[in-house]
């Protein structure tokens, strides 16, 4: 399992270090996931946010590998990739309203290809290679990245994926996050595989595992394997392994299904504070320079926080738009109907 | 339909077929042709025949044997701005992929907001009447019906079959385009050279009469029109419908006429109960029944698995004296 940073911060992987820029980039796009994540709770109880799956514990899983990419290319997320989404660039605002049922939170920014949080499971793996398939026909050096769960990588879709982007070398990276559990059901239920990374050996693709807790390494593979993809090398399977140290979703009762103990060693793992540690003691960070980042996170947060409450509520019609370029002649008229119904 | 067309040449469905996607793939560049030996075999049926050798195994290739992934990869390709058009080798192997088609490929525009559409044309010949193995028969036109978001096209006839094939690969949603296999080389037509359309949603007026309305698509029409030979034989006007497009449905044509015959037999080889059947006779019901002078009668098949059983395929599949029957059934009531 490759690492860089061990859980005190210390280096193992002197080699494996980014630019001091780049590490400490890593650490406020962590920061800022974060404060997204333990905000949301919060706007949760106060019924300011809708039901959202948190990601808190992995965003070095999330923010490392996604960091890899540029804004050319493709990141095609689950729902509790959120911290990967911010990374690329999808703002706050819509992330927040995407989460409140809006659909403001389904108006995608035009410099980005991050498509819409995937609510069904792995079924997004075949998109991105067909996604890298079509960048390679363009003549383009873009990529498309695509993560999954430790139980995603059970449906039948994370296998055609893998094996079609093999065969077809799709300059493709495959996220596995095995964050350990698939809602209630243990990665150890789930599959009697213990590395779940060398299923790549079955596509003739490479695999890496990684330790997904520490955001240097993981960024340092998924450059590796952007890198190979970029160049006409294939697709790369990357699993980071990690921990929900959160429940399933904010409605999630976790002590359903597993012990505090179960948890507990995980947060000695802490992605946010293994790199904190680090870049305190290389002196790249001070508790003051801190301070000032934390504090410029949290007001771009209110700031998006006030543009999703801005959002109007949607009209009755809008369930009808954009189903076809054009509605057809039932759309036109179901669309009468709603509209009838309404000055009624 | 097209001023464009100059000539006509004398097709079978499947060489029609062929030309609509030999027009397709030299007039536009991101028009991607893909699916299960549809390349150096050119196709089970030989649909894309040809193709790959004239245009590259980079615009027409093989895929791995995955529905799923086939229809994902798809997706994929037509969010990055492609244009895919892809075969699934039989409509009764479209099950695997119902997951990416129902989740996704349907919803793209909607969830996206029209950030991103799905310009994808599912091909995927379906139906009876050729004896073949279990699960190369099936009718699943309602399923995608029933989904939000995608087109479903049926043609009968091979001039249809490419004019509408180049509306469906032009559309800029997604189209599935079934392709009944009794019909790939039983009939031969003139079919206009070069880029012919058709329009999606317009019905076509097989034959006219006043005494009952025949509803019908696809490898149902030739029998609709044995059956209404034979009527006309004895002195019953039959109105041959052919729908081309269940999703949009032109409800117009079929309402006008059936308001003009005042009776209606509708007729498909799927399974009978919540076919696309049930639905053209609810909005008959719901639209004309003042019209009405005898009930809706559908002929279908039945609510079993298609049979691949030569000796009785013919019971399962509607024949023309069934249509017959039931053409007479709404004449006596």
């Amino acid at each position: 399992m490759v690492q860089c940073l061990a859980p005190d911060g210390t280096v193992v992987r002197p080699e494996l270090l980014p630019e001091p820029a780049v590490r400490l980039d890593l650490y406020r796009q962590m920061r800022r996931a974060r404060h997204f994540d333990e905000r949301g709770w919060v706007l949760y109880r106060q019924g300011r946010l809708g039901v959202f799956p948190p990601f808190g514990g992995m965003e070095a899983s999330q923010v490392g590998t996604a960091a890899a990419l540029t804004k050319n290319d493709w990141l095609f997320p689950t729902y509790r990739d959120t911290g990967a989404a911010l990374t690329l660039g999808l703002p706050i605002a819509r992330t927040l309203a995407y989460w409140r049922t809006s659909p403001h939170g389904w108006h995608m920014p035009a410099d980005l290809k991050v498509l819409p949080f995937y609510i069904p499971i792995a079924t997004q793996y075949p998109q991105a290679v067909g996604a890298a398939l079509a960048e390679r026909r363009k003549g383009t050096r873009n990529v498309a990245m695509a993560f999954i769960g430790d139980g995603g990588s059970s449906e039948g879709d994370f296998h055609e994926a893998l094996n079609f982007a093999g065969a077809l070398n799709a300059p493709c990276v495959f996220i596995l996050q095995n964050n350990g559990w698939a809602i209630s059901v243990p990665t150890r239920t789930q599959t009697k595989a213990t590395d779940l990374s060398r299923r790549a050996d079955g596509y003739g693709i490479p695999g890496v595992r990684v330790d997904g807790n520490d955001a240097l390494a993981t960024y340092h593979v998924t450059r590796e394997a952007v890198e190979r993809a970029r160049s006409g090398g294939g697709p790369t399977l990357i699993e980071t392994v990690t921990y929900r140290v959160k429940p399933h979703t904010v409605a999630d009762d976790p002590s359903r299904y597993r012990t505090e103990a179960d948890t507990a060693g995980w947060d000695a793992k802490d992605p946010v504070l293994r790199l904190r540690a680090h870049l305190l003691g290389a002196g790249l960070m001070t508790e003051p320079s801190e301070a000032a980042m934390l504090a410029e996170i949290a007001v771009e947060f209110e700031a998006a926080l006030a543009e999703a409450d801005s959002y109007p509520e949607p009209t009755p019609a809008e369930i009808l738009d954009h189903v076809f370029a054009e509605p057809t002649p039932q759309l036109k008229q179901q669309r009468a109907q709603i509209l009838a119904e309404e000055q009624a | 339909m097209t001023a464009t067309a100059t000539s006509t040449r004398t097709m079978t469905m499947v060489a029609a077929i062929n030309d609509a996607l030999d027009v397709a793939l030299g007039a536009d560049d991101t028009v991607h042709i893909f699916g299960e030996d549809v390349g150096v075999m050119g196709g089970v049926f030989r649909a894309t025949d040809g193709l790959q050798m004239k245009y590259g195994a980079e615009r027409v290739f093989d895929t791995p044997l995955a529905e799923a992934g086939i229809v994902g990869m798809g997706i994929g390709m037509g969010l990055a701005g492609l244009k895919p058009i892809a075969e699934i080798q039989f409509a009764g192997f479209l099950y695997p992929a119902l997951d990416q088609i129902l989740s996704h490929l349907g919803r793209y525009r909607h969830r996206t907001r029209s950030r991103y559409h799905l310009p994808m044309v599912i091909r995927a010949p379906y139906g009876g009447g050729v004896h073949t193995p279990e699960q190369h028969a099936d009718s699943p036109e309602a399923i995608l019906a029933h989904t939000p978001g995608v087109k479903v096209v049926i043609p009968s006839t091979p001039a249809d079959a490419k004019g509408l094939l180049l509306s469906a690969i032009n559309d800029p949603d997604p189209v599935f385009f079934f392709e009944a296999i009794k019909l790939y080389r039983s009939v031969k037509e003139e079919v206009p050279a070069g880029d012919y359309r058709v329009p999606l949603g317009k019905a076509r007026l097989v034959t006219e009469g006043d005494d009952v309305t025949v509803i019908c698509y696809g490898g149902m029409v030739e029998v609709v029109q044995k059956a209404a030979d034979a009527a006309r034989a004895a002195g019953i006007g039959v109105e041959v419908v052919d729908l081309r497009t269940l999703v949009p449905m032109d409800t117009e044509t079929v309402l006008a006429s059936v308001a003009k015959t005042g009776r209606a037999v509708i007729v498909t080889e799927a399974p009978r109960t919540a076919g696309f059947h049930s639905e053209i006779s609810a909005v008959i019901a719901e639209e004309a029944i003042e019209y009405l002078r005898a009930p809706v009668v559908r002929v279908t098949g039945f609510d079993a698995p298609y049979p691949p059983f030569t000796a009785v395929e013919d019971v399962y599949r509607p024949n023309p004296l069934r249509v017959a029957k039931a053409i007479r059934q709404v004449m006596a009531y």
